[in-house]
């Protein structure tokens, strides 16, 4: 005969139903947190695999020799004359200088003397030709001189191109990989840290080994700066208007509801904003950091004008109290007293605002600034004004490369994500350590 | 010289200018004063503060406005308004506002009062700022989108399906496609999002330890900071052929890496983070004396989160939705990378589709001329993005108001 009365240390079925429904819905969540932190990691992972490489960069060691014949017909040493014997001129010296080198170090090759030239960086005769313009005294002297691989070269050391990819490759062929899996062994070819990617300016469609971010840093700079010299004080004035002086009527609730609407708007329209009053309208230039620092300043306006209303609103009213009972105006309570004590707080929200600019691509690809810039621009120039001349940006970069055909590009696109990215987590840790440091309850 | 140079330039000659009335205003109050400071109104500090908001605050005004009219002078075919006209007059302007202030110095002048005045007028126009964006977010695509309407019917931009535009002209311009395009990549992105936020943000607030909630949600954080164009390029280069090699092309649905699916997924792990802290948000404002006495009934924690925090939660959690569809709308750099630019209505996520987004920067980039309906297009989409995104944000945010007090 069983009990009348259930023990409670025994689970009935309802009971069961309860518990088990409350273990699937804790593992839902559990599950959600994962699927979070497994795209995170994805991504990372994803970003770093493919871009990782673009801060290492195949050289060839070279020792050329300038003759004088080819490259100074005038003997005289001239720059000017010198500058008529084009990037087509260095190119057969740098070809001969890697043809000896194979010989010299008795390598046994099929490759035609113009496939081997074809494995130097078509960005290295220009290089070269600058160096010389730039130093006459050259001339008639070796140079030795590290120049870039081809970008197929580089790959195969980096595990993009294999000598199965090689065969069907119109650009390259697996003999030219042997013969330069050679030149490694010996030392001829080297594989070292890139500077050149953080510091040279965009290359052509064909040389994806030359790619540098120079000017896109360059370009964020300034934009950046714009932004801060803007933003910041407008933001700052008008969140202290709103949140300390403004009566509380229709005219000061329409422009709050109208800066948490500006915050939303999605950041394509500020582009669209950008081209038709900057640009259009005012008839400012295209592509310039100043347009682009424009339409970024206005985009992190609302971020910055809410992070600090929340700053001044988080300083207690004690403090304005105190300072009013002293006979301070509002205007001094306020500049004195309110906003010092706000002020690690706006420089977080601020810092958050310019990562956020930092990153974004959209309204900058509206007012120009995709265009292929190769000249670094100047802060100030006679004819472009401030900030004028064409620039790009790090994200437009990215945007750039992702467009272009050699696969080369992907690893540079997300070698300049890595780089955006490093900026952007700097950023963010100085906003949280600044938070950290400064944050005061009272 | 350098020096002749910084001061005959405006800015040198405008710090010139305040420096003066800086210290003249001052010296003048003193001499006014005989050595008695108690007998003066202000401060000789605050009439020199004055004097030099005197000398700056108009001229800057009169600069920018001056400048904006020498920069709108060639569009509305008059001359351009010559360089020395406006140095002349912010000049002019900056030694009439030194010397006004200079002679206002006297014994019974209220510098204080004066120079907070100038204050709160920068205070003032610096609020202006949003409105004024706001309008010419407005204007800007109001009247290029009129010039557009009157070069192509708007019958034909809102109910064709079909987009095909011929930089030749006689191109078609019809608009479903990108809003189909849109609304489906925005229904994937939203698909995923929504329930991984919000169980993430139930997890966050109701289930997990102190060290669980430090580590998942600086995580999920830092998939908020992540830039747009980060992910567009994951989009392009894994999850893509990623999708297209294991889902599309065993299943038969095609064989293209830029798909709805594609931009879609992206789109779900970017707004994630975004419904999440919303959301934590709206479950962190329920009160906690409501879930005490569910737990006191007998309810066990998801009893209690699905029947009582939810329902409480509600309207800060469909705020959360529609904020993140308004964003999954605009969104950009996710779909251009991610989605394709092949302007369909199908049904089949894997395949390649387009967006508004997507379209308003092929129009607007690359060689175009602000006269043809093709370029133009883009100022029409850009509109009908801008009221969508608007109207959801309206909405959210009146739901959110609307509801939001029953509880505090």
């Amino acid at each position: 005969m069983t009990s009348p009365t259930k023990s409670l240390f025994v689970q009935d079925e309802r009971v069961k139903r309860r518990n088990a429904a409350e273990k699937r819905f804790h593992s839902y969540g559990l599950c959600a947190i994962g699927v979070a932190a497994l795209a995170l990691v994805v991504l990372l992972a994803s970003v770093l695999a493919n871009g990782a490489s673009a801060f290492r960069q195949t050289y060839l060691m070279l020792e050329i020799p300038l003759p004088a014949e080819t490259l100074d017909k005038g003997g005289d040493r001239d720059p000017a004359a010198m500058a008529s014997v084009s990037t087509f001129g260095y190119a057969p010296l740098l070809r001969d200088a890697l043809v000896a080198s194979i010989a010299k170090l008795n390598i046994e090759t099929t490759l035609s003397n113009k496939d081997v030239g074809d494995m130097i960086s078509k960005e290295a005769a220009a290089s070269l030709r600058n160096q010389v313009l730039a130093n006459p005294d050259l001339v008639g002297g070796v140079i030795a001189l590290d120049v870039l691989a081809n970008g197929r070269i580089d790959g195969f050391f980096k595990g993009r191109v294999t000598m199965e990819s090689a065969e069907r490759d119109g650009n390259t062929s697996p003999e030219a990989l042997r013969v330069a899996q050679l030149l490694a062994d010996v030392g001829v070819l080297v594989t070292r840290f890139n500077w050149q990617f953080l510091t040279a300016p965009d290359a052509s469609d064909q040389r994806p080994e030359a790619a540098g971010l120079g000017v896109a840093i360059l370009g964020s700079l300034y934009m950046m700066l714009v932004v801060l010299v803007l933003a910041l004080p407008i933001g700052v004035a008008a969140a202290i208007y709103l949140e300390e002086f403004a009566p509380k009527n229709r005219v000061s609730d329409l422009i709050e509801v109208n800066i948490s609407n500006l915050a939303a708007v999605p950041s394509i329209v500020y582009g669209i904003l950008g081209l038709a009053i900057f640009i259009n309208f005012l008839g400012l230039r295209q592509s310039s950091p100043l347009v682009g620092g424009l339409v970024l300043t206005l985009m992190t306006l609302p971020t910055i004008i809410i992070a600090t209303r929340a700053a001044l609103k988080a300083v207690p009213p004690s403090i304005r109290d105190a300072a009013l009972g002293l006979g301070a105006t509002k205007m001094q309570s306020v500049f004195h007293h309110v906003l010092p004590l706000a002020a690690p707080g706006i420089l977080t929200g601020t810092i958050i605002g310019l990562a956020q600019a930092l990153g974004e691509t959209a309204p900058l690809l509206l007012i120009g600034m995709v265009a292929f810039v190769r000249d670094y621009p100047a802060a100030y120039s006679e004819t472009a004004g401030l900030f004028g001349e064409a620039a790009t940006a790090l994200p437009v970069q990215v945007f750039n490369w992702t467009q272009r055909a050699d696969p080369g590009f992907v690893e540079r696109a997300s070698g300049a994500i890595i780089t955006l990215l490093v900026f952007l987590a700097v950023m963010n840790t100085v906003a949280v350590l600044l938070r950290r440091r400064f944050e005061r309850r009272w | 010289m350098w020096v002749v140079e910084l001061f005959s330039s405006l800015p040198g000659l405008l710090a010139v200018l305040a420096l003066f009335g800086l210290l003249g205003s001052q010296v003048r109050v003193h001499r006014a004063a005989k050595g008695d400071l108690r007998s003066l109104a202000a401060l000789p500090r605050a009439h020199g503060i004055n004097a030099v908001l005197s000398v700056l605050v108009p001229a800057a005004i009169c600069f920018v406005g001056l400048s904006l009219v020498k920069l709108i002078g060639p569009r509305l075919n008059t001359a351009a308004l010559p360089d020395y006209v406006v140095y002349w007059t912010v000049l002019t302007v900056a030694v009439l506002g030194c010397v006004v202030a200079i002679l206002r110095s006297t014994v019974n002048f209220r510098a204080r009062q004066a120079s907070e005045v100038w204050i709160k007028s920068l205070l003032i126009a610096a609020s202006v700022v949003a409105i004024l964006t706001t309008v010419g977010i407005v204007l800007s695509m109001l009247f290029e989108a009129m010039h557009f309407f009157q070069q192509y019917a708007w019958q034909d931009f809102f109910f064709s399906t079909d987009w095909a535009p011929n930089f030749r002209g006689d191109s078609s311009l019809g608009f479903l496609p990108l809003l189909w395009g849109t609304f489906y990549v925005s229904f994937i992105a939203l698909a995923l999002a929504v329930p991984v936020g919000l169980f993430a943000a139930i997890y966050l607030s109701e289930y997990a330890g102190p060290w669980m909630r430090g580590i998942a949600k600086p995580l999920i954080e830092i998939l908020a900071g992540i830039p747009t164009i980060v992910y567009g390029l994951f989009a392009l280069v894994t999850v893509g052929p990623l999708l297209r090699d294991y889902f599309a092309q065993p299943l038969g649905l095609g064989g293209s890496a830029s798909s709805v699916m594609t931009a879609g997924v992206v789109m779900g792990i970017m707004l994630i983070p975004f419904v999440s802290s919303l959301s934590d948000d709206a479950i962190n404002a329920v009160p906690q004396t409501m879930r005490d006495g569910s737990y006191a009934l007998g309810a066990t924690r998801s009893e209690t989160v699905r029947k009582v925090i939810l329902p409480a939660a509600l309207p800060g959690i469909m705020g959360a939705v529609l904020l993140a569809a308004s964003r999954a709308i605009g969104e950009t750099m996710i779909v251009v990378l991610g989605a394709g630019a092949a302007a369909q209505m199908s049904l089949n996520p894997f395949e390649a589709m387009t967006t508004i987004t997507v379209k308003i920067v092929s129009q607007l980039t690359g060689d175009t001329d602000f006269a043809s309906p093709e370029t133009l297009v883009a100022f029409a989409l850009g509109l009908t993005l801008f009221a969508f995104t608007l109207a959801l944000n309206a909405v959210a945010l009146l739901v959110v108001r609307k509801y939001r007090e029953q509880y505090e």
